[in-house]
């Protein structure tokens, strides 16, 4: 279709051809007037923020409980009520972004270094390593996320005091031995697609080193969806870290963090609704940030789907 | 082959073409794209018309309106981003851009037909080609999937594949460049359309097949009788073929001719730029001419002569005043210096 | 094609080994004690503990235990549970509702979710589309534990209209209508969303324009020539999601008390039952597999360019 609409009504991109634009800046073009990729990175920014300087949003302490004050509905004192041991929901609300944002921050940026590597190398190297790295994927890809973390987190269980630190380090492992797949799958096939690409075997004629090959040539072009993908999974990271809260096997009590809080909440549903609704409420809102984001940045690097 | 499917059988059609078999008349058309980046003035007042067995070469570069012309006949644009504000089409004098839009599908095909540039693209990759053939046969003349099948076959053979019944299940990806086309040729001729539209059918095509499939579309359109709308910037192409001749440029006709005139004596500065630059045997070692710079943007259409930011003859009076299509000799020119290219 | 069934297969044995080896070696290092709680109250003496670290080889080395696992897998044992009954009978009784569950999902999947993004695709920008946009959004954004405890309450507590636990392993249908949808919910908006996408740029393709071209009815040039095209990929992603829906099972089979795969693989883990776990898991992997396989072998059957020779 090269003389069709298309290339009639866009001409502009013709008479620019002068100062060509990298694919990079063109995304960034689209995306500066995108106003739900800027919604999704002031939410984004928010809850970073809150689980940086949680103190910045209230003053209460999360962990000083009420006993003769719970379950109370929102009022000018406790704005989101006070959950089933009296804590102040608000509080722990904000306090509980810490734990989610930091577990799928972290595992996001593990499984695209791990699956990167892998996929880069594979797809790069070929023949019996490509065979030998495909396979071992396969492996880790046969074993769904939300199992392998039920077994994992039940092999090694927290203790009643298990250093926070550990017990996020614990998600974050599992989250990254069986989510790294995906990624290393995409990245291969994006290695695979750039590799015969004319600019990359005259850079191998000049002799670059392998290394030069894939900074320069290879990742600038396989990396954008890869990012794209590790940004959904962010969101779905979080997820799976909420869901092992509620199975009692992910963080938990005195960890706060919304999952932990979820799951409390739902044995009184019935009753007391308002105790489930705001912590859900932001976990959504951490999970929709970061897909619409993920979406804003895959439309603004992908020109087809404009 | 089934006997349902003599010519008796097929539906007498509503359309006559005119005294002098005047088929297609576009007269001041216009097509505008409604886009975020602004208003593309596509075409701007194009009017042509097309008698049977007549064929009319439409010539320009990418961007000229050529390609758009040809689907607002079809009426496949997209509308919106599309936006026809004035102008006709008749076919066989009724006016297709008043229709309804179950008349104009049913023009599509048995009326009007197109061929596109890109046979791969443009065939359904999951369909076997008999059956796409046959298609047109189920759809225009509800005929059953066995008897499709069969006219699909007869029609491969038409239009010279090899071992047609044979291959009639054969998937689009399994055909050479040529014998794709020849598929989409096949297709695009089977309900014997009055008026056929090849859009740059050769594009994607070597030379050596790019001469048979001309040969080929020639040979349908002497023994139908169509009328036939050559699309294409590949002035090399139509010379053997058309009949007469259209220049486009930044959505206009800016020169019409007979085919010999056009080629012989261009009567304006672009179709005398595009002839320049087909390289020649007997200039070998000659540096080729090409027009220098870019069509224009169609957001910003530039003052006076659309073509005169590139037009080495161009003068004070072309950059304010836009030149009417105008006769000089036996031909049409929309240049201010028309006699002069002429003679010069 | 018989030569590609066979490479695939024959590519699946390292995958299943690797995948059962994990599997394996993390549940047998579920800490505590398999044989507390087996002799009532007080703890079990050192001859029934000894006695049963034999049958159960745990004295062996991790590799050797596993080697002795799947020599008897591969002859069709899957061992016996803590308490005595062959995994293998549990296991017939447990897939079969797990099964009906998934089925049921993938059909809330491809009926809902088809139905939905072809809607939206084919009416981009409209309301239709807007709708099932931010309706997909939301389900995908609310995790699913949320929303089977919140379906459960409102359909099966507040407005009694299906049961809000199901906990017979002879379920009925009409009863396992609520938890599939649930299973289901997730999948239902990414397929919804994919097959929007994919119709989308299909519909801009040259082929389609052809279909127009040809003069055919618009319902004709989506509904034949755009949407299988479309559902190429759609089909894919239902296969490959049919691994997800088997662990998503068991968080299901939680929230409704169900008798199913993932009831039995929770069951096993609290109680330290490594073998049922590593068995149930090991079918749960080869179940996978094989359905992967299937959808790629339908794959080439949808789309005549893709060859298995």
């Amino acid at each position: 279709m090269s003389d069709t609409v298309a290339s009639t009504v866009q001409p502009a991109a013709v008479e620019e051809v002068g100062e060509a634009r990298s694919l990079g800046q063109d995304a960034w073009r689209s995306l500066r007037s995108n106003a739900m990729f800027w919604s999704a990175v002031l939410l984004i920014g928010l809850f970073v923020l809150m689980s940086i300087w949680p103190s910045l949003f209230t003053k209460t302490d999360p962990s000083f409980g009420n006993i003769s004050n719970v379950r109370a509905t929102p009022s000018a004192e406790h704005w989101f009520g006070t959950d089933t041991q009296g804590y102040d929901i608000y509080a722990r609300t904000i306090y509980g972004a810490r734990a989610s944002i930091l577990v799928g921050v972290l595992a996001s940026l593990t499984t695209l270094l791990l699956g990167g590597v892998i996929g880069v190398v594979s797809g790069f190297y070929g023949r019996w390593l490509d065979a030998l790295l495909s396979r071992i994927t396969d492996i880790f890809y046969a074993i769904p996320l939300i199992l392998g973390g039920i077994l994992f987190m039940a092999s090694f269980p927290n203790g009643p005091n298990s250093n926070y630190f550990i017990v996020v380090g614990k998600v974050v492992l599992v989250l990254t031995v069986f989510g790294w797949p995906t990624i290393a799958r995409l990245m291969r096939s994006s290695v695979l697609q750039v590799k015969p690409n004319e600019y990359v075997l005259a850079a191998r004629a000049l002799g670059a080193s392998p290394w030069r090959i894939i900074r320069s040539h290879i990742l600038p072009n396989a990396l954008a969806p890869a990012i794209v993908v590790a940004t959904i999974n962010l969101g779905v990271f979080i997820v799976v870290e909420a869901t092992l809260s509620f199975l009692g096997i992910g963080l938990t009590p005195p960890a706060i963090s919304w999952g932990v809080a979820i799951s409390d909440a739902l044995s009184s549903i019935r009753t007391y609704p308002h105790v489930l609704f705001f912590p859900s409420l932001f976990l959504s809102l951490a999970v929709l940030a970061f897909i619409l984001l993920g979406d804003a940045v895959r439309d603004a690097f992908d020109p087809k789907s404009r | 082959m089934s006997t349902s499917t003599t010519k008796s059988a097929i539906p007498e059609s509503n359309y006559k073409a005119g005294a002098d078999g005047l088929l297609l008349e576009v007269e001041d058309l216009f097509v505008e794209f409604h886009t975020p980046e602004g208003v593309a003035r596509a075409i701007n007042g194009v009017s042509f018309d097309l008698r049977q067995g007549e064929t009319l070469a439409i010539l320009g570069e990418s961007g000229s309106g050529k390609s758009v012309t040809a689907q607002a006949i079809m009426g496949i644009l997209d509308m919106p981003p599309a936006v026809i504000p004035s102008g006709a089409i008749r076919y066989c004098g009724q006016d297709l851009l008043t229709m309804n839009q179950e008349q104009r599908r049913k023009s599509r095909g048995p009326e009007i037909s197109m061929i596109f540039q890109d046979a791969l693209s443009s065939l359904n990759p999951t369909f076997p080609v008999g059956w796409q053939i046959g298609e047109m046969f189920r759809q225009h003349r509800g005929m059953n999937r066995s008897d499709a099948y069969a006219q699909a076959v007869r029609l491969m053979e038409r239009v010279a594949i090899p071992g047609a019944k044979d291959r009639v299940k054969n998937y689009p990806h399994q055909f050479s460049g040529g014998m794709r086309q020849r598929i989409m040729i096949a297709m695009a001729i089977a309900l014997d359309p009055a008026v056929l539209i090849a859009d740059e059918p050769t594009t994607a095509l070597d030379v050596t097949v790019q001469a048979q499939i001309m040969a080929l579309l020639a040979e349908l359109q002497e023994e139908r009788q169509m009328g036939l709308i050559l699309i294409t910037h590949d002035l090399g192409v139509v010379a053997d073929v058309a009949d007469r001749a259209a220049v486009m440029y930044a959505g206009r006709i800016v020169a019409r001719a007979g085919i010999e005139d056009l080629y012989a004596h261009p009567a304006h500065p672009y179709t005398r730029g595009l002839l320049e630059s087909i390289p020649r045997l007997d200039q070998k070692g000659q540096t080729l001419a090409a027009i220098g710079g870019l069509p224009p943007n169609l957001t910003r259409i530039p003052s006076g002569c659309t073509f005169h930011p590139r037009c080495r003859m161009a003068q004070d009076i072309c950059r304010t005043e836009e030149p009417a299509l105008r006769t000089v000799g036996n031909q049409q020119s929309a240049c201010h210096f028309a006699e002069e290219v002429l003679n010069g | 094609m018989g030569k590609y069934i066979v490479r695939r297969l024959l590519q699946m044995i390292p995958v299943v080994l690797g995948a059962t080896f994990i599997i394996f070696a993390m549940v047998f290092a579920l800490p505590g004690d398999p044989t507390s709680g087996k002799c009532g109250e007080r703890p079990c003496s050192a001859e029934y503990v000894a006695k049963f670290r034999e049958e159960h080889n745990l004295n062996d080395p991790l590799l050797i235990q596993y080697g002795k696992y799947l020599g008897k897998f591969a002859q069709g044992d899957l061992g016996t549970n803590y308490y005595g009954i062959p995994v293998k009978e549990d296991l017939a009784k447990r897939y079969t509702i797990t099964g009906r569950l998934a089925i049921m999902a993938i059909a809330f999947e491809t009926f809902i979710g088809i139905l939905a993004g072809v809607l939206a695709g084919v009416r981009k920008g409209r309301f239709v589309d807007n709708l099932v946009t931010v309706s997909t959004l939301f389900v995908i954004s609310i995790p699913v534990f949320v929303i089977g405890v919140f379906l459960q309450y409102l359909f099966g507590i507040k407005w009694g209209i299906f049961p809000a636990t199901v906990p017979s392993l002879e379920a009925s249908t009409f009863s396992l209508i609520l938890p599939a949808f649930v299973l289901g919910s997730l999948s239902v908006a990414y397929v919804a969303r994919l097959t929007r996408t994919n119709l989308v740029e299909n519909l801009r393709a040259d082929y389609v324009r052809t279909a127009v071209a040809k003069g055919l009815t618009k319902r004709r040039a989506v509904g034949v020539h755009t949407l299988r095209n479309s559902l190429i990929p759609v089909v894919t992603f239902i296969g490959a999601d049919f691994g997800a829906l088997l662990g998503g099972a068991i968080v299901t089979e939680r929230i409704f008390n169900i008798q199913g795969v993932g009831g039995y693989i929770w069951k096993g883990i609290n109680s330290r039952d490594g073998i049922a776990v590593v068995s149930t898991v090991t079918v749960l992997v080869i179940v996978y597999l094989l359905v992967n396989l299937l959808v790629d072998l339908l794959y080439g059957v949808l789309d005549p360019r893709i060859s298995h020779e």
